[in-house]
């Protein structure tokens, strides 16, 4: 029974540990489901936790880069706060002074800004460690402490709110989203890719003579693929604009508004930049130069070393990736709280390296997986999410994400033990 | 076969770590189809000589010349250019990859959009180990699934792959069976007949005896000095590498 299991997965082309992440998020929201009565699996619960879940995830796949080539970043936190505050700053005092207040174009060079700050930093940070052979460890510890104190200094410590209105959509809410109607176009344009990839990659293994899965085994994944992005689309599509969101909507849309108009929100735009990244980053991971040499180096520097790889410029690269990517995740965080005060992204460092890791990245280099890391993120938020809503108290529920994780690792090294990859 | 010039030389080698002489102003050279053995105790500066040669050291001092131009080398890339292949004692090898991607680390095929091309690479591979080791299977595994001989033959095709025209070899042999070291052998052999100079790294006299036409010894970071294989007996290599004394001035004690 149990080999015909196996069987039936290695068949799929699935590996366990990614069944097992999945398995993992499915027991978590089943718990919490029973524990909330059901209301942890309400769109509106979904659609909070794919948006909460945002932010660190964006960044968790940098940091499987980072971690991969048996590096730690421990900046990004405080790297966030002050790509966050510099840019709201712009957004709040310097820009309007120069375009004038709610110019079309604060938002555009608000994001330019936070990306390229993000890179500019992480490239510093990078070449550091790359070049002058300072251990990540210290050199982004330095940044930690370095940025939470520059962050300060950008506004004399005070809160810079509100931001420019397009900017906030960034964030989510009731206006940042897709709308329904976009939002069916989104799932359906993806789940075709989603297919046309699956099915071109089939092609291309067959016409080198290699070994395919069987036909039906395909069928499944294909119909699987597909069916998730319309299941997650069509939930998001089910979560109602509560009232008084769709009273200013309207309105700013010259339409009248009666108790008998729904709208449902849609895809979140910040969970449309995740996914965006994650498949960016995916490609580069598995389908670029760049990406191959993370691996390579991570595996075996000196050998990536003597195959005429640049680890240093490498080392370069990844951390100005990291930083652009912690660039992101600051407009995401800050658009959502529509505010940036001197505590934003306190401990994110933390979240962001737990997530890879729960993701299946290992900290002795070498291996992970974006998509590991994404679900690790999102099984981060979904228990810390869980707890909230069955009234778990603050301090217990870091107690327990803490247990999480050392669990979490735990269980990989047994697993990787047991596979002997 | 033309002898006249040299596919490698090495002109007076010199480099130091800490104060330690590690090679300490050495010249050899390898004609094409040629097999020079580098013999010497270990620390006797053999494999850093070479690790010269292929990039991953840059020299104090000394020069190199290929196909007598003066050539600069100052990283594996640059050796990569001259067509200088190298195989080393520890294979190199990127544990956590597939062979493909160890085969063509730093060179890969990629499609006309820029983007890795696995697919050609693991038919590429599919037919050199099809040459190599027709035994190899395991194409979707990473290497550290793969047998001592198994990895080797990646290593090995590796420097055969891209038309190496001056191949190192690094112990080829120290991890493999004797089943594994005859196929090694005959590959050596059979590049020997295509015209590739090879410089073959070993402690094992046997080895030198059996496969090269010259041999450079070592001792101390110095060259005691290079010998015709056919001229020489086991025990002359010994004492050059033992004793560090070079059999001609053996016998000129002697007599």
């Amino acid at each position: 029974m149990q080999d015909q299991a196996k069987k039936f997965f290695a068949s799929l082309g699935l590996d366990t540990r990614l069944l097992g992440m999945i398995g993992a998020l499915v027991v978590i929201w089943i718990v919490f489901g029973i524990a909330t009565d059901g209301r942890f699996l309400s769109p509106r619960n979904f659609f909070n936790v794919s948006v909460q879940t945002a932010s660190v995830a964006v960044m968790a796949t940098g940091m499987v880069f980072v971690i991969v080539t048996r590096h730690i970043d421990l900046s990004v936190g405080s790297m966030l706060g002050f790509i966050g505050m510099t840019v709201a700053a712009l957004q709040v005092q310097w820009l309007p002074q120069i375009v004038g207040l709610g110019h079309w174009s604060i938002w555009i060079i608000a994001v330019f800004a936070a990306i390229l700050m993000g890179a500019v930093l992480g490239a510093f940070q990078g070449w550091i460690i790359g070049y002058l052979t300072v251990p990540a460890f210290i050199v982004t510890l330095g940044g930690f402490l370095i940025y939470r104190g520059a962050m300060w200094w950008v506004t004399k410590g005070q809160t810079q709110a509100p931001l420019d209105p397009t900017f906030r959509l960034l964030g989510g809410g009731a206006e940042g989203t897709l709308g329904e109607t976009l939002s069916w176009i989104f799932g359906i344009i993806a789940a075709v890719v989603a297919v046309a990839v699956m099915l071109m990659s089939r092609r291309r293994k067959a016409d080198h003579g290699f070994v395919v899965k069987p036909v039906w085994a395909e069928a499944i994944m294909v119909g699987l693929a597909a069916g998730l992005i319309i299941a997650f689309v069509w939930i998001m599509n089910s979560y109602p604009i509560p009232k008084g969101a769709m009273k200013r909507m309207t309105e700013a849309r010259g339409i009248e508004y009666t108790e008998d108009l729904v709208w449902n929100h849609g895809v979140a735009i910040p969970v449309l930049i995740l996914l965006v990244v994650t498949v960016v980053m995916t490609v580069i991971a598995t389908r670029t130069r760049f990406g191959r040499y993370v691996y390579a180096t991570g595996g075996n520097p000196e050998a990536a070393e003597l195959s005429g790889i640049n680890t240093r410029w490498l080392t370069v690269k990844i951390f100005a990736l990291m930083g652009a990517l912690t660039g992101i995740a600051s407009i995401i965080a800050s658009a959502r709280l529509n505010a940036v005060d001197v505590g934003l992204g306190t401990l994110d460092e933390l979240r962001v390296i737990a997530a890879a890791v729960i993701g299946g990245t290992a900290l002795s280099g070498g291996f992970g997986t974006i998509y590991g890391a994404v679900i690790g993120a999102l099984i981060m938020q979904s228990l810390q999410s869980g707890m909230a809503s069955v009234g778990v108290d603050a301090p217990l529920q870091n107690i327990v994400v803490g247990f999480v994780l050392v669990f979490a690792v735990w269980v990989d090294i047994v697993y990787r033990r047991k596979t002997g990859a | 076969m033309d002898k006249k010039t040299p596919l490698v030389e090495m002109k007076d080698i010199h480099i130091s770590f800490g104060g330690i002489k590690a090679v300490d102003h050495v010249s050899v050279d390898l004609y094409p189809g040629e097999v020079v053995g580098l013999l010497g105790h270990n620390g006797a500066g053999k494999s850093t000589l070479i690790k010269i040669l292929s990039g991953a050291y840059k020299a104090d001092g000394g020069e190199i010349w290929i196909n007598g131009e003066k050539a600069t080398i100052n990283n594996p890339r640059d050796a990569r250019k001259y067509n200088i292949e190298t195989i080393y004692q520890t294979l190199a090898l990127a544990d956590n990859l597939d062979s493909a991607s160890n085969l063509f680390l730093g060179r890969e095929l990629v499609t006309p959009l820029g983007m890795v091309d696995d697919d050609a690479m693991e038919a590429e591979t599919r037919k050199i180990m099809g040459r190599l080791n027709p035994n190899f299977e395991k194409f979707s595994a990473p290497v550290s699934a793969l047998s001592g001989g198994q990895r080797q033959s990646v290593a090995i095709a590796r420097a055969v792959y891209f038309n190496a025209k001056i191949l190192i070899m690094d112990e080829p042999t120290a991890a493999l069976g004797p089943h594994e070291t005859q196929m090694v052998s005959e590959l050596i052999q059979q590049l020997k007949a295509e015209g590739i100079g090879i410089f073959l790294i070993s402690h094992d006299i046997h080895d030198v005896m059996e496969l090269c036409d010259r041999a450079s010894v070592m001792k101390n970071g110095k060259l005691v000095g290079t010998v015709d294989v056919d001229s020489v007996t086991d025990d002359d290599l010994l004492g050059m590498i033992i004793l560090g004394k070079h059999p001609h001035e053996k016998a000129e004690a002697e007599g």
